[in-house]
């Protein structure tokens, strides 16, 4: 039996028991889902868009994990801004911007069986920052199909942070679908923080709708990982808005790294940044593929791409690919992209004060990682991730992070 | 002055615009010479037929007959950032020979048709040597047969052979077995295995060991038959411690139909050896409506096998409806060297998607992109290049710079680089940007008196000079000129 054919009967087996533990919205799509999966099947990697990884022998052989469909103890927050499966907000918004059209999506809108909602109403303004940590503990092999959904009315503003923290060394497979709508005038900050394991895959697709004057900071920091792909698909629609989306990657021994971003400039007089960062170790492959869109029409686009990456050991594999597509005249695009080592100067220069190499290499990797989370707002997070950063080059950050283990 | 006189002279620079609009293509003109032209269609007979005409050894054929079975299996691929009209394979003849009425019974030309000659002198490329002292030795390639090779004599004194692919099959087989499809497969990709199976003319350049060639080498192609498709085949090798420059220039009629040319070109650089290859391109780029116009699907391919050898690509893209091309080079020598050097402007309805491969084997290996993209009018102008960088490229470099220039609402500029690096010691560099021309320059130019039109092109000159100060003297000229004239009437 085919992969994609093992999937489909997975579903057929568990169809029931999904739709009955589901809002009608999200059972509604299921069936559509599973079909438009069945006429895709995983993509080869001849698919520009998933080039650098094997969708196919990531999910091959998994769909015997066990899935389990807990419903999740969601206390309100104080705010109410966090609900679960919340039927107006899903009857607006559901499904509205993740394209069914990739696979993955398609996959998780049939599997999918809760829906946390994330939402800010009008000119609310969060004082804290919002923290979802999702964490793996359990014993046996579990595949795991989420999905998020965070609204921002007009002039709402919040920070959230989504944390994958892994603990056992079971195999894991996820795939997680993140819808972001952010009103006219909205600001949110938003931070993805990957600290699992090696045995952990995961398929992470974002989708984003920013609306006018609204501001979105999008932070992608992947430290410890097995196979991740992120997806992050962010479409400008309100002139005057504005985005930036950021990324640093840490990866060794066989880690697999891929980030994959499309900003969509459909209006005028918006601006966008990036800049992603990677360190690749060992046998690492790190790849990046970064495309700026703009229309016709979306004059005085401005719009900035930076990719760096370090390639810290001769079996590590580096793959970048910064992409511009522009239909407008009046535009001021630019991307930059490099892949190198070490400074040997630098590294000379502090072993000739008496720096141990080691030592020397790790502070250029922080430092140059480091320039990603210096553009961090939040100051408490700042110093923590600066933290954890050094204690991932120490080879710590397996023992120190994951409680279970230092107990 | 009397306003009367003022309407009159503005009445007159109307009707100078206009003109000079109308008159963009000037190498739009047809020759007429009984031309032998062979069934349209395509398939195993057609391909022994060709090989027939040119009387070819029987592993020619075969190497045919195997590119034109594995074509067969192919599908024309679509990856390209370009909408390509459907090519009816069928619809199109695969040989066609205007010099076929001035040939003896044995096959060999009596004298050259005067058509073909006054053709090729309109052109601004003289077939009489008697322009000895302008330093270029040219061959002219009219459809699918070479017309005429100048110069071979005086090269022939130090031992570089230069003459069209068929004439070496003849003469020099071993050379062309040794080297032919040993840098661009038949099974590369689509095109490249029809060329392989169906190819006619184009020219063999062999440098032997140790000789600077004494003067440029230039091939003229130049399609003038109807329906017929130009599939150009060139072999360029440049033995240890040699050096050769090679220009390419290229014109078709307009016609309402697209035509189409699907070329291959091989270049071999051994030890210590250089290879210059400098292409203007202007072949019919249709109207502007973007009705009919060349379909330009070419691959273009250096192998530098020496170390220390050093090839450089150097192309000015004007013409062509269509542009699918990557001149790469894959450099296995140690310390080789391999550059790219390119403008593409697209205009009115063309179409461009064009840029390198740099594809880095050997230690010490430097490569640099420098790549200027103009579009215009409803045109796509796309760079696509790679940068791969092998386990075993130690201490490889490569810088890559791609601009590219938006004048009007209504085009598209857009970059696809790839940048594949699998060794820890290699440096790879990548900056790509795009926007318009500023307001400012052009007020600055308004201000003193320049027109908007001849600033545009100012600026743009000014933008491609990085590339074109790398051509050749006279191609530059020639460049400089083409430049503003693809972009007439694209402002305003």
């Amino acid at each position: 039996m085919s992969a994609e054919q093992s999937y489909i009967s997975l579903y057929q087996a568990n169809r029931e028991c999904l739709m009955a533990a589901s809002p009608e919205v999200m059972n509604t799509l299921r069936d559509e889902a599973i079909a438009m999966f069945a006429q895709r099947g995983f993509p080869s990697r001849k698919v520009e868009d998933y080039r650098y990884i094997d969708v196919q022998q990531a999910f091959e052989g998994k769909e015997q994990y066990s899935m389990p469909l807990p419903t999740l103890p969601l206390n309100s927050s104080k705010q109410g801004v966090i609900t679960l499966n919340d039927a107006s907000l899903l009857n607006r918004y559901y499904s509205k911007i993740a394209d069914n059209e990739d696979a993955i999506t398609a996959l998780n809108t049939a599997f999918t069986h809760e829906c946390i909602c994330i939402h800010v109403g009008k000119n609310q303004i969060l004082d804290h920052p919002i923290e979802l940590t999702d964490t793996f503990t359990s014993d046996e092999d579990q595949m795991e199909h989420k999905r998020i959904m965070i609204v921002l009315d007009e002039g709402a503003s919040a920070k959230i942070m989504l944390r994958y923290v892994a603990n056992n060394k079971t195999h894991i497979l996820t795939t997680q679908v993140v819808e972001v709508y952010v009103g006219d005038n909205a600001r949110l900050e938003l931070y993805e923080l990957e600290e699992t394991h090696t045995s952990c895959t995961r398929f992470n697709n974002v989708y984003m709708k920013v609306g006018r004057y609204a501001n979105v900071k999008h932070n992608n920091i992947t430290l410890f990982n097995g196979l991740t792909r992120n997806t992050i698909k962010a479409t400008l629609v309100g002139e005057f808005s504005e985005i930036t989306l950021n990324g640093c990657v840490m990866a060794d021994k066989s880690q697999v790294v891929d980030n994959n971003t499309l900003i969509r400039h459909e209006v005028p007089n918006c601006t966008s940044r990036e800049l992603y960062k990677y360190v690749v170790d060992e046998q690492a492959v790190g790849a990046f593929a970064g495309r700026v869109y703009v229309a016709e029409g979306a004059q005085k686009t401005v719009s900035e791409e930076v990719n760096q990456n370090i390639c810290a050991s001769s079996d590590a594999r580096m793959y970048t690919q910064p992409m511009l597509e522009i239909y407008a005249d009046d535009v001021k695009c630019s991307h930059g992209s490099t892949v190198g080592k070490l400074d040997e100067m630098a590294l000379f220069y502090m072993r000739q004060r008496g720096i141990p190499l080691a030592e020397a290499r790790m502070l250029l990797m922080q430092a140059f990682v480091g320039q990603v989370i210096d553009e961090i707002p939040i100051v408490p997070l700042r110093d923590r991730l600066h933290i954890m950063i050094e204690q991932r080059l120490k080879g710590e950050l397996d023992k120190c992070v994951g409680c279970a283990r230092c107990k | 002055m009397k306003s009367e006189e003022f309407a009159s002279v503005k009445q007159n620079s109307n009707e100078y615009v206009k003109q000079v609009a109308n008159e963009q293509y000037k190498y739009g003109f047809t020759t007429d010479v009984h031309t032998e032209i062979i069934e349209k269609g395509l398939n195993e007979d057609v391909v022994r037929l060709i090989s027939q005409k040119k009387g070819e050894p029987e592993w020619l054929l075969d190497f045919r007959l195997k590119a034109f079975r594995y074509w067969t299996s192919m599908e024309q691929p679509k990856w390209g950032h370009l909408v390509l009209p459907e090519i009816d394979y069928q619809a199109i003849s695969y040989y066609a020979d205007p010099t076929s009425k001035s040939k003896n019974a044995d096959g060999k030309p009596k004298e050259i048709d005067p058509e073909l000659i006054k053709t090729f002198d309109k052109l601004g490329i003289p077939l009489e040597e008697r322009m000895a002292l302008s330093g270029t030795a040219v061959d002219a390639v009219m459809d699918s047969v070479s017309v005429k090779t100048t110069h071979t004599k005086a090269l022939e004194e130090k031992g570089i052979i230069f003459c069209s692919i068929s004439e070496a099959v003849k003469k020099y087989p071993e050379l062309v077995r040794q080297y032919l499809g040993s840098v661009v497969p038949y099974r590369d990709n689509y095109f490249a295995a029809l060329n392989s199976a169906v190819f006619s003319d184009g020219s063999f350049v062999y440098i032997p060991k140790n000789t600077r060639c004494p003067m440029e080498l230039s091939t003229y192609f130049r399609i003038n038959a109807r329906n017929i498709g130009q599939f150009e085949r060139t072999l360029i090798v440049c033995d240890d411690n040699s050096y050769v420059s090679y220009l390419e220039g290229c014109t078709a009629p307009m016609r309402d139909e697209n035509q189409l040319h699907a070329a291959i070109v091989e270049i071999v650089v051994m030890e210590n050896a250089e290879v210059k290859y400098s292409t203007v391109q202007n072949w019919y780029p249709g109207d502007a409506d973007g009705k009919g116009g060349v379909l330009n699907l070419v691959t273009k391919r250096g192998h530098l096998r020496g170390n220390n050898s050093k090839l450089s690509w150097t192309q000015v893209e004007t013409g062509s409806a269509v542009t699918w091309k990557y001149p790469s080079c894959v450099l296995s020598g140690d310390n080789s060297q391999a550059e790219f050097y390119s403008v593409a402007v697209t205009n009115n309805f063309q179409q461009a998607d064009t840029g390198t491969k740099m594809i880095h084997i050997g230690k010490n290996t430097k490569s640099t992109i420098i790549s200027k993209g103009i579009s215009a009018g409803r045109s796509q102008n796309s760079y696509r290049g790679l940068v791969k960088i092998g386990a075993k490229a130690e201490g490889a470099r490569n810088y890559s710079s791609c601009d590219s220039l938006l004048l009007g609402s209504h085009c598209g500029a857009h970059t696809f680089p790839y940048i594949d690096c699998h060794n820890n010691s290699a440096i790879v560099e990548h900056e790509a940007t795009t926007s318009k021309i500023s307001e400012d320059q052009l007020f600055y130019c308004s201000q003193r008196g320049i027109p908007t039109e001849e600033a545009v092109g100012l600026i743009v000159n000014g933008y491609a000079k990085d590339v074109i100060n790398k051509l050749p003297m006279e191609f530059a000229v020639e460049a400089q000129k083409l430049l503003s004239v693809s972009l007439e009437g694209s402002v305003g």
